[in-house]
């Protein structure tokens, strides 16, 4: 259930790129296929959980003072780790990546959570923040993808959806349609969120004012 | 010459580094609330980066590729980058206080900002010479400056405009990026590197 809510947290309420607005690079960089919108998901979460693990089983011998130089290091091992093995088996994928690879490094996200929760959370809470946040930017950057391609090249994942007569609308996949779609995006969610927060306090207002009319009601009987 | 020219034209307006290669996009949208910030941080990271390109690429020249530890790229030049952030910062407050009042808070932010290693990196990938490399860096610091300072002008008219509720925010600025980014499209094909 707690592991359930982690995960959640990730992906909806402290979605890392839409509500902490961390690590929007990448996502609007390499989201014009589908197919690179997941190889970086794969490799921006490998390097979260296991640069969160390494952190957290570490933070009792770090020095406060070095803490930065230490977590660089380790996230910047994960990081090379990635791009030579990439580089080895992917490499089509490593091509179109390019230099967005190495700039893991200094991805906020990874950065973030390293310093905000692996450097104070045991072993198994940081491995499951690092599954929720890189499964968070993994749902933002697929989501983000798809719309781009579907709508910009209609296809998804390489497969035709429209048939011939479709004209894609190439400005989605060009650079501004990144930022276009991705703030839609932002404003639908935070649409949803202010209807349910309304919702919420609605029930809440209708339950309080149950409970006063059973008091009444308990009062004049 | 010309050819430098061109790649200045080139990295400064088409391929702006913010609004066509998306590097760089998180102080973007976090120091372009004010025209002032936004210029003190253009110009700091101008700085920075023509430093961090020149040391990073004697680095690969220097000492990676003959000694074949290119592998280690990636964590050596994050790790200058941090120290000359560091080591400029420190500096500047002895010996030029007034030019530290005036960009010294933005030091920090600099160190991961993407733009920094991107163009660092970049400059390594295109397999450019030094004078290229030195051009590469400066312009593009430029086209940051330019990009960060016309959308920290549209942003202050934002405050006082009337956007819809759920778009307040990052939301619109993001839009606004956008448009900008439409703009500089039509840069596209004024020279061809």
């Amino acid at each position: 259930m707690n592991i359930l809510r982690k995960i959640f947290s990730g992906i909806w309420t402290n979605n890392p790129v839409l509500i902490l607005l961390l690590g929007f690079c990448p996502v609007l960089a390499v989201s014009t296929t589908v197919i690179d919108a997941i190889g970086m998901s794969f490799s921006a979460l490998f390097v979260l959980v296991a640069s969160n693990l390494v952190i957290s089983l570490i933070r009792k011998f770090t020095p406060n003072k070095m803490r930065i130089p230490v977590f660089v290091v380790i996230i910047g091992s994960f990081v090379t780790m990635v791009d030579l093995i990439t580089y080895a088996y992917f490499s089509s994928l490593h091509k179109s990546l390019g230099v967005f690879i190495p700039l893991i490094v200094v991805n906020c996200i990874v950065f973030g959570r390293a310093e905000a929760f692996a450097s104070k959370n045991g072993l198994l809470d940081s491995l499951w923040d690092g599954i929720g946040m890189g499964l968070g930017f993994a749902f933002t950057i697929v989501v983000l993808a798809a719309v781009r391609e579907i709508i910009g090249n209609g296809t998804f994942l390489g497969i035709e959806l429209f048939g011939k007569s479709y004209m894609p609308v190439i400005i989605a996949i060009l650079p501004p349609g990144a930022f276009l779609t991705i703030g839609l995006m932002l404003g639908g969610m935070n649409r949803i969120n202010i209807v349910l927060n309304e919702k919420k306090k609605m029930k809440e207002k209708a339950e309080k004012e149950k409970a006063k009319q059973l008091k009444a009601s308990v009062a004049n009987g | 010459m010309v050819k430098l020219i061109i790649l200045a034209i080139d990295s400064m307006l088409i391929s702006n580094i913010i609004l066509m290669k998306f590097l760089g996009i998180c102080a973007y949208v976090g120091v372009s609330k004010k025209q002032d910030t936004a210029t003190g941080m253009g110009f700091a990271v101008i700085f920075v980066m023509v430093m961090a390109t020149l040391i990073s690429f004697f680095i690969q020249k220097g000492i990676l590729e003959p000694l074949n530890l290119v592998y280690l790229q990636t964590i050596v030049f994050i790790l200058v980058i941090a120290a000359l952030v560091q080591m400029l910062e420190v500096t500047m407050k002895k010996i030029a206080p007034a030019l530290f009042d005036a960009f010294g808070i933005y030091l920090p932010l600099i160190t991961t900002n993407c733009t920094i290693l991107g163009v660092a990196l970049l400059a390594i990938q295109k397999n450019f010479d030094f004078i290229e490399a030195l051009v590469f860096a400066f312009s593009t610091g430029i086209g940051y400056l330019i990009a960060i300072y016309i959308f920290a002008g549209i942003r202050e008219r934002l405050e006082w405009s009337d956007i819809p509720k759920p778009f307040k925010g990052a939301a619109i600025g993001i839009i606004t990026a956008g448009l900008l980014s439409l703009a500089f499209f039509g840069f596209n094909g004024l020279v061809k590197l």
